[in-house]
């Protein structure tokens, strides 16, 4: 296992799948001469050329529709939106086309497009770059979306998602792409689907995605210390479709549930996971779930109103021994 | 064109009007749910385009207005007409309907109910085949209210900066659904819009399908040949409303006398009549013949063939049991 950061995880990942298959393509704003905004296209344009690099112009619905269209007839296109505020104005191309085309056409066509997208709060960039859209992308019937928590996840989903013969939507983090991690050696392919127990527990479990996962981790490690509290955490790596029977067997085992998402809270992923508790197992819980969510709020300049809109680990502690009547 | 595909192109013509005007019928016998809109009118469009390409092996895709253009790719009417009755033997076994009409056997892409929509899928398209160093082309054929989409604009950029093998077909009727031309977009020649990406741009009588195969010729050798993207705009008038739900008020009616007198069907008739190629006798039992075919072929088996099983509901929705997606594969 080689340790590697994040946006290196992406990059070979996808050298290797160029490597493979020359019908591997990349595409995106400044993904070619430029090495991508977070490097995760490093070299890959002096390796590959321009014909499957490619610069685009800054049309984000173009450019999406177009990798789409390729796909419908063979190529594997992996589209980097520079950030997911951007994909707003390719969500009718991702959804109306890429997402259907499967079912409207009763089978005939496929979209296996991957699209890669920074989709989490960073520093101070304001309202129109800090969205966070996985809610949007995970009601969508006809599209995957997953969002790795690690380095191995990252490099893993992504040669997966490349291959996977549905159009998968890869939600990723500024703030992640030089964490470091372990990465396999050879070839490997992360499931699409599923949950992973990032740390076993017996009291609660915290359920987080992508960069919250890290805020349960520490939370959970807190609390263990300072409160006696033996906290399980669950990666929902899955996002489309969630895991229901991950979600099932841990609230079973621990009985009481706190859910973690840098997103707002109105239908989002902890709505969704609390849903899916009441219908697999409402009668294991003894206390009512809880969702440590952003404040609902476009997200503000000023550093410190932007920390307040977006939540942390010590939200996670406090939401527990909320529930722990600490 | 021969004597001989002329007098084809005279019977398919024919076939696409009677066809779509027994889907009306079909629409007001509730036979037919959804949103419908029909071609009448518009004919030469298509088939004077699929008589310069190659059909079955060019890729073609287009907006809902879209059952001739399957059926010019090779699509069977039979499977057609039953994806309008929502059958399992549809062309998209009934998920699709008359605006999602596919066949992608014989190369027909789809139809898209978002207009605009297809401008940059068939620029893929067409970079996939440039990829796979095919020598088919990508055809889209759109209206001219399609041309207000920023998709327009993004994919016409992308295709010369590219220099993709897409020819883009604007069918211009003068109307976005029931808004004139001329009351919506600033410049009503559509071709000149094209000039703003260096694409070459031709305008022609969409009413004459030899006057629309001759362009078309050039529009797709120009492709063909790897000199880039081409825009052909074709002047034509649909004889319906924009759909069966439009009550086609906002026309005038000089305008739809007008356009009646140069009604592509008849005007390839006549001509041939007077070459002494056809008789008007010969027409009449032409039509005899089609009126038949729809009815006793077409008609009876989408009447027949059954619905799609509620038990497959979810079926297609994403790829069945794909190795990826659990994981572990080496």
């Amino acid at each position: 296992m080689a340790v590697m950061m994040y946006w290196e995880a992406l990059q070979r990942a996808q050298d290797e799948e160029m490597t493979r298959d020359p019908l591997v393509i990349v595409m995106g704003e400044d993904v070619g001469v430029a090495g991508g905004t977070y490097k995760a296209t490093k070299g890959l344009y002096d390796k590959y050329g321009a014909e499957r690099v490619i610069d685009t112009p800054i049309s984000e619905n173009g450019f999406t529709g177009l990798a789409i269209g390729a796909s419908f007839i063979g190529v594997r296109p992996v589209i980097e939106i520079m950030s997911v505020n951007f994909a707003w104005l390719a969500m009718d191309q991702i959804f109306n086309s890429a997402a259907k085309v499967r079912y409207m056409s009763g089978g005939q066509l496929t979209a296996p497009v991957v699209i890669r997208s920074p989709g989490g709060t960073a520093h101070q960039l304001g309202a129109q770059h800090s969205a966070r859209m996985e809610k949007v992308f995970m009601g969508i019937a006809g599209l995957r979306v997953v969002t790795p928590s690690t380095p191995k996840q990252a490099y893993g989903m992504l040669k997966a998602a490349i291959r996977c013969n549905d159009p998968v939507f890869i939600n990723e983090h500024e703030l992640m792409y030089n964490m470091k991690g372990e990465v396999p050696d050879g070839d490997y392919f992360h499931p699409l689907e599923g949950s992973e127990v990032a740390r076993p527990g017996r009291d609660v479990t915290l359920f987080g995605y992508n960069i919250s996962v890290h805020w349960c981790l520490e939370a959970a490690e807190f609390l263990a210390t300072h409160h006696g509290i033996d906290c399980e955490v669950v990666d929902l790596f899955t996002l489309s479709p969630l895991d229901r029977a991950g979600i099932k067997a841990s609230v079973s085992k621990t009985h009481r549930a706190v859910i973690a998402e840098e997103a707002e809270a109105p239908v989002g992923v902890g709505s969704e996971v609390i849903a899916i508790i009441n219908e697999e197992c409402f009668f294991e819980l003894d206390a009512a779930p809880l969702r440590v969510s952003a404040k609902n709020v476009p997200i503000p300049y000023n550093h410190k109103l932007e920390k307040a809109a977006i939540p942390s680990a010590k939200d996670v502690v406090h939401a527990v021994l909320k529930m722990f009547g600490k | 064109m021969t004597p001989a595909n002329k007098k084809r192109v005279l019977r398919e013509m024919l076939f696409a009007r009677r066809f779509e005007e027994r889907c009306y019928e079909a629409y007001v016998e509730r036979k037919i749910g959804g949103f419908l809109h029909l071609y009448p009118g518009q004919e030469a469009c298509a088939q004077g385009v699929m008589e310069a390409a190659r059909p079955g092996h060019d890729y073609v895709i287009t907006g809902y207005r879209d059952h001739i253009h399957a059926i010019k790719c090779g699509a069977d009417p039979k499977a057609v007409m039953a994806e309008l009755y929502g059958k399992e033997t549809g062309s998209s076994k009934g998920r699709g309907g008359s605006m999602h009409i596919f066949d992608v056997e014989h190369h027909f892409m789809g139809g898209y109910a978002l207009v605009g929509g297809p401008f940059p899928l068939a620029a893929g398209i067409a970079k996939g085949l440039k990829m796979k160093g095919s020598d088919a082309i990508s055809i889209c054929f759109l209206g001219d209210a399609a041309n207000n989409q920023g998709t327009f604009h993004e994919s016409l950029n992308m295709a010369k900066v590219w220099n993709l093998p897409v020819l883009y077909v604007c069918e211009n009727n003068l109307y976005g659904i029931g808004t004139r031309i001329d009351r919506s977009t600033a410049v009503v020649d559509q071709y000149k819009r094209v000039c703003g990406y260096d694409i070459p741009a031709a305008q022609v009588d969409g009413q004459d399908v030899e006057v629309v195969y001759q362009a078309a010729k050039t529009a797709v050798d120009h492709v063909r040949s790897g000199k880039g993207p081409y825009f052909l705009e074709l002047m034509t008038y649909r004889y319906r409303g924009h759909s069966m739900s439009d009550s086609n008020a906002y026309r005038a009616k000089d305008e739809e006398r007008m356009w009646g007198k140069r009604d592509p069907i008849i005007i390839l008739r006549d001509r041939l009549v007077d070459a002494g190629e056809i008789s008007l006798d010969d027409y009449k039992a032409m039509d005899t013949e089609i009126l038949h075919q729809i009815e006793s072929e077409i008609i009876k088996f989408a009447e027949e063939s059954p619905e799609p099983s509620v038990d497959e509901l979810e079926k297609y929705v994403l790829a069945d049991n794909d190795p990826y997606v659990r994981g572990g594969v080496r």
